[in-house]
């Protein structure tokens, strides 16, 4: 296929910036996995053993949130849900068995937006609740029963970005020609046509 | 700090079994009677000299409170209390504040670094610094608000019972230096019956709620309090009336994060089966054939 044919999806911009919020999740995410249960302690060997594992999970984290925030601004006005959605989302059983035709989908189908809005609020809550429990910066102006409560706000919206994300990634392998779309930047029109053909009409004027 | 011991019951972070051939060994508990100490604070110095730390010289809160809280470098502190029982009758209360060993220690569930805090066969709850990580999560584990973070070196510090002592058959340093008889050390058995007798002729003196500082929502503890006012711990500075490990912590250590563990493996495997049953999802033969030149 020519390039010609090609339609562009994602800027270098908005490639970059999703790679360097991807790289900086796996850092965070397996440093505090390391302090989340014993099973997953061997992974603070990759920051340098548990005290530096402790000192740099909080910082991975924060650079996270802030490289996150470039793709909410990016992304966020494509992400509100259209009747085309409810659609989708009451199909998803078709969806899953590779049936999607008919749905008029948008930029992005209703499993990716709510995938986004996921990604949103457990970002906001992990940022919230890990300055709270931040030592030794913030965590001693704070409460212990504060402390108690933000610890388990932190672990499970963990859990939930981390379980979303696994999603994420098995759907841009399940969904062939899609990681192209993130490394390249651009998608085949017969890829557009059959899981974004809203997409594709709007574009295509 | 710890000593090595063959005798672990409980080791922080830890799924497997701690060293313990020998299985039972004798509990040992510190007993501290309200009615006899005067304040004197020998046992705070000789915790100092005994385990060679200074905090730094404070400033004066207005009360006999010296230091004013327990800190990495003040494991023990007296708090002193004015009490009224009734009006126009003054009670002095003292409590020597400190860990209490506790048989379920919150501290040591909430500590996510290998090592890092063990229970011993003999019941002490001790830190080893060394594997100390510095995350402070013990402090958010504790009942009675006792660890503390060092500013010097990022671990956490709190009274050892002095283990070290203990282990080599000597009384702990505080113990040693009460010229009251306020504080006595032994078998948990010797110091309970002990402590009955100090209740009952506190009762023959008009303290009728006198009773046995041993809270049972922490499995009991290994230091434990004769109280004249067995009814109302609190009066003693915010003795705990009934300490139990909060529920945030143990929903955040219970059964919740190897059941959240094995939910990410089930994921993980559920897109591996999906992947082989359904098949990828390809837009057209081109796709495919660009995807697997690619090696996608
Ligand atoms: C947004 C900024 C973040 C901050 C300020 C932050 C801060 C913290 C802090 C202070 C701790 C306690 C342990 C320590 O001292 O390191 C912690 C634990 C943890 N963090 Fe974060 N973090 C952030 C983001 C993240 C992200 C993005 C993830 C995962 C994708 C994550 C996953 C975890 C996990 C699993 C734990 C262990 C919680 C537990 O012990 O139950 N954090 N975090
Ligand atoms: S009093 Fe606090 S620090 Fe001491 S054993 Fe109990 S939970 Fe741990």
């Amino acid at each position: 296929m020519k390039a010609a044919d090609r339609i562009s999806r994602y800027s270098a911009q908005e490639r970059a910036n999703h790679w360097v919020v991807a790289l900086l999740f796996v850092l965070a995410g397996a440093s505090g996995l390391a302090l989340f249960h014993p099973a997953f302690f061997f992974l603070s060997n990759f920051f340098g053993g548990g005290t530096w594992d402790r000192i740099l999970h909080p910082f991975l984290g924060v650079l996270m949130f802030l490289s996150f925030l470039g793709l909410m601004v990016r992304f966020w006005s494509h992400n509100h849900y259209t009747p085309a959605d409810r659609e989708w989302l009451r199909r998803f059983r078709d969806v899953l068995n590779n049936r999607e035709e008919g749905l008029d989908t948008g930029k992005y189908n209703a499993g990716q937006k709510t995938l986004f809005w996921v990604m949103v609020t457990t970002t906001i809550l992990l940022l919230i609740s890990g300055i709270i429990i931040w030592q030794p910066w913030f965590a001693p102006y704070f409460p212990i029963g504060l402390l108690r409560v933000a610890v388990v706000v932190h672990s499970l919206s963990a859990w939930v970005l981390i379980a979303g994300i696994f999603v994420h990634v098995y759907a841009a392998i399940w969904v062939k020609g899609t990681v192209r779309a993130m490394t390249r930047g651009d998608v085949s029109r017969a890829w557009a046509k059959k899981h974004h053909p809203a997409w594709y009409r709007e574009i295509s004027k | 700090m710890a000593s090595q011991s063959l005798d672990i019951t409980r080791r922080s972070a830890t799924t497997t079994q701690p060293p313990n051939i020998r299985g039972d060994v004798p509990q040992v508990a510190k007993l501290i009677d309200i009615s006899k100490c005067i304040g004197c604070k020998a046992c705070q110095a000789a915790c100092m000299e005994w385990n060679d730390y200074r905090d730094k010289v404070g400033t004066c809160n207005g009360t006999y409170n010296n230091p004013p809280d327990l800190d990495a470098d003040q494991w023990t502190v007296m708090r002193f209390t004015e009490y009224e029982p009734e009006a126009g009758k003054l009670e002095w209360l003292i409590r020597k504040d400190g860990c209490m060993h506790c048989a379920d220690p919150g501290c040591l569930k909430a500590c996510p670094a290998p090592g890092a805090i063990v229970q011993y066969g003999n019941g002490i709850v001790d830190f080893h610094e060394e594997h100390c990580i510095g995350c402070g999560y013990c402090i958010t584990g504790c009942p009675f608000n006792i660890p503390r973070l060092s500013k010097k070196d990022g671990k956490a510090y709190k009274c050892t019972l002095c283990s070290d002592r203990v282990a080599v058959g000597l009384e702990p340093a505080c113990i040693k230096a009460c010229p009251t008889g306020a504080l006595v050390f032994g078998t948990k058995d010797d110091m309970t019956h002990h402590a009955e007798g100090r209740i009952t002729d506190l009762k023959s003196r008009g303290y009728a709620q006198a009773a046995l500082y041993d809270p049972p929502g922490v499995g009991g503890t290994h230091v434990m309090y004769v109280l004249p006012h067995g009814d109302k711990p609190e009066i003693y500075e915010g003795l705990p009336k009934d300490p139990h490990i909060s529920a945030w912590v143990s929903v955040w250590k219970g059964v919740t994060k190897p059941i959240l563990g094995l939910g990410l493996g089930v994921i993980a495997l559920g897109g591996f089966i999906h992947y082989v049953t359904k098949g990828p999802n390809e837009a057209d033969d081109e796709d495919a054939k660009e995807d697997e030149h690619e090696g996608r």
